[in-house]
Order: structure tokens, then C-alpha cells, then sequence
């Protein structure tokens, strides 16, 4: 799947990344906790949080996400957008609740961390 | 690489979460210019955040200072605080003494020693309570 087809399944708006819509997405993890989004391995994967503060884009920095999809179309600040913007990360928000975001993007055929 | 040593440092602020995140930015960033692997940078990034959200969460405020041979990164994070009366019991996983603001940042889960540990090749803290926490993190670049 593509970023481009991720954004369509959950309805999101684009707010960081038009150059990354043909990039590739295979895997996900959903979490507010990013003390556990930090111990996850895999890299590029896709990551549904709720959490909409600088450190979920910065923890999506330190662990190579590429892309974060910000759920109940939670407000992303102009800082947030500055560091996604420098660190290449792709930002989606969706109007759709984390459980059915997952839910669509997982039978759609991403795969889960664990 | 060239056998040119760097040394790098960033002053951090106790309760400053909106800057946290920045010296571990720019750490990547240099490892990157210096083509370290990927793996190596992003165990060495997520230790070094780690550490600097520790700092922000629980001390009054830290120096980090970051030392880059051609083997290896050294990365020293002193700070002034409250210091960790056991730290044994710091490094399980859950043990938590963080705030309900830091929790609300998305930290504070009592996994983050564990996982600065397994992120590691070396860590070493050091606390004096009442007076504060040294923690030292050692990565090799080539196995």
C-alpha cells in the first residue's frame, strides 16, 4: 500500500509530505504511549496515535517512522509541522477514532508490529 | 570517517517539553553527515532520547555532552536534581515516579531505563539523591 491510499482509506487530509505520497507502507503500530512507540524495531512503519504534541513527531524522528497518522482530527501546531517538514516525516489527520482507523487500515492489508 | 574527534553539548531545561527531543535531533543529524549505520544511529538517537526526556521530566535542569570518534559515541547526561534513591528499582519496567504532566506527554510508563539499556552497548548511571543523576551511554559503530 501507499501513503496516498492510506489517506483515502481513513479519510485524512494531507498536512506534511506531498512528495512521500507514492512511498510505500507495510507495517503499524497504534499507541498514545510513546514510551512504548520507542522500543519498537521496525523501521518506516506507519504510526495511529492520538497523542498531538511535538514529542510524537520527535519520537517518530528518533525511530525512523516515516509517517503518523493523528486521529479524531487532533489540531498538529506550526512547531510540530517545522520538525515533520525537516525530518521528511508525513503527517495525515483523520477524522476517524484510533480503533477504527486501525481497524480499516489492518484489513486493508498492513501488517501489525506485533 | 576521519579520525577527527567531535565534541558537541547541550544545556536542558527541567520542564521544558517543548525543546526536548532537540540535542537528540541534531545528534542524528551528525551521525548521519558521518554515515554511521542506520541501525547504530537509531539505538544511539532513542537511548540519548530517552535519557533527555528523563532530564525534562524529573531534574531542574542538565548538560549533555556528546564526544564522536572513529569507533564510537560517547554521550555524558548530567544533571541537578532530585537524583534516583535505587536505581534497581528505576530499571524495572512500570516503576514510574513521573508526574501526571509528564504521562500526559506520552512518558512516564516506567520503560524508558529499560529500554535506554537495551538500546545501549554500555550505560551507566550514577545518582546522588538530593543532588542529582549522571547517565553515560556508549555505542560502538562497528561489532
Amino acid at each position: 500500500m501507499k501513503i496516498k491510499d492510506v489517506i483515502s482509506l481513513v479519510e485524512g487530509s494531507l498536512i506534511t509530505g506531498l512528495e512521500n505520497l507514492e512511498n510505500p507502507v507495510e507495517m503499524a503500530f497504534s499507541s498514545d504511549l510513546m514510551s512504548d512507540v520507542l522500543t519498537v524495531k521496525t523501521d518506516n512503519m506507519l504510526l495511529l496515535t492520538g497523542l498531538v504534541n511535538v514529542q510524537s513527531i520527535r519520537t517518530a524522528e528518533m525511530s525512523d517512522i516515516s509517517c503518523v497518522v493523528f486521529v479524531r482530527n487532533k489540531k498538529v501546531t506550526d512547531e510540530m509541522i517545522t520538525i515533520a517538514c525537516e525530518s521528511r516525516i508525513t503527517i495525515i489527520q483523520s477524522p476517524y477514532s484510533m480503533f477504527k482507523a486501525s481497524g480499516i487500515l489492518y484489513q486493508a492489508g498492513i501488517l501489525p508490529v506485533y | 570517517m576521519t579520525a577527527e574527534t567531535i565534541h558537541i553539548e547541550f544545556q536542558v531545561e527541567g520542564g521544558n517539553f517543548s525543546r526536548a527531543g532537540y540535542p537528540s535531533s541534531e545528534v542524528k543529524k551528525r551521525l548521519k553527515q558521518l554515515n554511521v549505520d542506520g541501525s547504530v544511529i537509531k539505538r544511539t538517537v532513542v537511548a540519548l532520547y530517552e535519557a533527555e526526556v528523563n532530564i525534562v521530566a524529573h531534574a531542574y535542569r542538565g548538560l549533555i555532552s556528546v564526544d564522536i570518534d572513529e569507533h564510537k559515541i560517547l554521550i555524558r547526561l548530567t544533571d541537578e536534581g532530585p537524583g534516583i534513591p535505587d536505581i534497581k528499582k528505576a530499571m524495572e519496567i512500570g516503576y514510574s515516579t513521573a508526574t501526571p504532566e509528564v504521562r500526559e506527554m506520552g512518558f512516564g510508563a516506567g520503560m524508558g531505563l529499560s529500554n535506554m539499556n537495551s538500546n545501549a552497548d554500555r550505560l551507566e548511571i550514577t545518582s546522588k539523591v538530593g543532588q542529582g543523576t549522571t547517565v553515560e551511554i556508549v555505542n560502538f559503530f562497528h561489532k
